[in-house]
């Protein structure tokens, strides 16, 4: 349910114009040579880049998603799209730190440390506020094999405390094989990305029967 | 480029292809010629490849040679990636493919540049092989061993060693009746040309008398009569524009012709071969609609160092 308190808390979010001219600068650049080295080819099925409040949900293969699911956005929509990622990971080094903060103004999330009165959901909400689209990976963590693995119940809450918001199925493909686990030098192959067309939670739809029609919904874009 | 050869090379394409482009404009405003629209689709998106191809040719020409090598090497690049991206590579792969891409795909380009036809023409086909070879076996997975690396040397040896070759023409060092620097732009033109203008032959000799396909498996529109036609008239093309490049006789042009659609046929035939094999239809969506790079220079791939050792056998040069 959306509760005021959700929205009444002040987003973290710095609008975009607010950022020095360099994180900007910084940011499309990083945008132009991720699409550049990843060569990925953006189809939209059935579905249109928009503005509005929406939920981005895909397959999670390698570090590179996030970054390519963002640059490949439209610049528009991809200033009100936050992409939330692991805290262990982006917040290691200056040069990571840096780019979550200022670039990409991600939402980090404690992996390691989940409170019950502190829920992830909780956090992306109010990071998001009533304007911010966000870029999630429910699987949790990157695939080994490249198959797309079970849901975690993230995204169901996320639907259920906000149901108005479109949730966008993501399918990123070949990703996996630019930059696998645990190497740190990209092949530059050709991925593909595929936004699907946006699903809600039904009414009284159960958790497990929403979040394996979430998942069916990101492998048909397989295709 | 102010030799009255190249001048008159450049006009002739420039209007045949002004010509193709006002009749395919016209047969897409006049639907019920009984053409088939499909075709007149494909023919309207070659003749938009042609047009860019040129503009591209032209603006790298005028550049110089290095400019010219540069843009093959970034074709070889795009190519290459196409290539091993519809290849399954496993993740003992990765390191190896890594320095395929940023250091022998470069590298060899930079030899190629430097005019080292001693180095750069043993260096991918040797060294990147040992190297590939080596580092695959050092990851430590075994698993398809041969077949693995033997699909990144094949990517290798297609997509960017035997590419490299047409800007290699560039330094074949021609006898000085012929015209200095434009003479080497000639040469690169005349092979192109005749690799675009068999495929097109290819096309329509087996869409007009095609009968016997050559490998129905493997390739649907491929026929026998499509190969023959295609490689005799590519060796008139060849006879007729001789002056064109400088080294040849006209029988010396033809015979060039002739093997340059056979090269060409045998690239199509090939990349049909692999592509059937992983069941897609075209190499990348580089150009919604398009196919891929790989798809456009399949033919340049194989024509290019059979077309440049010819050179050096009439020319009597050495590299």
């Amino acid at each position: 349910m959306l509760s005021p308190a959700d929205i009444a808390a002040p987003p973290t979010a710095r609008p975009a114009a607010g950022r020095s001219a360099f994180c900007r600068a910084a940011g499309l650049s990083l945008a132009a040579l991720a699409r550049l080295l990843s060569g990925a080819s953006v189809r939209w099925i059935a579905s249109q880049p928009d503005t509005c409040q929406r939920v981005y949900f895909a397959n999670h293969t390698s570090h590179l998603d996030a970054l390519v699911i963002w640059s490949s956005l439209p610049q528009t929509v991809r200033e009100v799209t936050r992409p939330v990622a692991a805290k262990d990971y982006w917040s290691r080094g200056i040069v990571r730190r840096w780019l979550a903060q200022e670039v990409f103004d991600a939402i980090l999330i404690d992996r390691t440390d989940i409170k019950v009165h502190q829920s992830p959901v909780d956090l992306m909400l109010r990071e998001a506020g009533a304007t911010h689209s966000l870029i999630v990976f429910p699987e949790g963590s990157r695939s080994v094999t490249g198959e797309v693995g079970e849901f975690k119940s993230g995204l169901y809450y996320l639907a259920k405390k906000r149901p108005e918001i479109e949730l966008i199925p993501v399918h990123i493909d070949n990703l996996n094989r630019v930059l696998p686990r645990g190497e740190f030098l990209p092949v530059p192959l050709l991925s593909c990305i595929s936004f699907g067309p946006p699903l809600w939670l039904e009414r009284g739809e159960a958790k497990l029967d929403f979040l394996a029609r979430a998942r069916r919904a990101v492998l048909a874009l397989k295709e | 480029m102010n030799d009255p050869r190249t001048i008159a090379l450049i006009t002739g394409v420039l209007a045949l292809l002004t010509a193709a482009t006002g009749v395919g404009q016209f047969l897409k405003r006049h639907p019920d010629r009984g053409l088939d629209p499909a075709a007149v689709r494909t023919f309207n998106s070659r003749l938009r490849g042609w047009w860019i191809l040129c503009t591209v040719l032209a603006a790298a020409f005028w550049l110089g040679t290095t400019a010219t090598v540069v843009l093959f090497g970034l074709v070889s690049f795009w190519a290459l990636r196409e290539f091993i991206t519809l290849t399954p590579t496993r993740k003992g792969d990765h390191r190896a493919l890594f320095w395929v891409f940023f250091l022998f795909t470069p590298l060899h380009y930079v030899l190629v540049g430097m005019n080292r036809y001693d180095i750069f023409s043993v260096f991918l086909p040797v060294y990147a092989t040992l190297f590939v070879l080596t580092r695959v076996a050092v990851a430590g997975d075994y698993k398809r061993f041969l077949e693995r690396t033997a699909k990144i040397q094949a990517g290798l040896v297609v997509c960017v060693y035997c590419l490299s070759f047409a800007p290699a023409l560039l330094q074949v060092p021609i006898p000085a009746a012929a015209t200095g620097r434009s003479g080497n732009f000639r040469l690169l033109f005349f092979l192109i040309l005749l690799v675009q203008f068999a495929d097109c032959m290819q096309y329509v000799w087996s869409r007009m008398l095609g009968r016997r396909l050559v490998a129905a498996a493997v390739s649907s529109n491929r026929t026998w009569e499509g190969l023959l036609g295609s490689a005799t008239s590519t060796a008139l093309l060849a006879a007729v524009l001789w002056w064109a490049a400088p080294p040849f006789q006209p029988w010396q042009a033809a015979l060039a012709g002739l093997i340059v659609a056979v090269m060409g046929f045998a690239g199509g035939m090939t990349m049909s071969a692999i592509k059937r094999d992983r069941g897609v239809k075209d190499y990348g969506t580089l150009v919604v609609g398009h196919g891929g790079v790989l798809d456009r220079i399949d033919s340049m791939c194989f024509a290019a160092p059979v077309f440049y050792h010819i050179t050096l056998l009439v020319t009597g040069a050495k590299p």
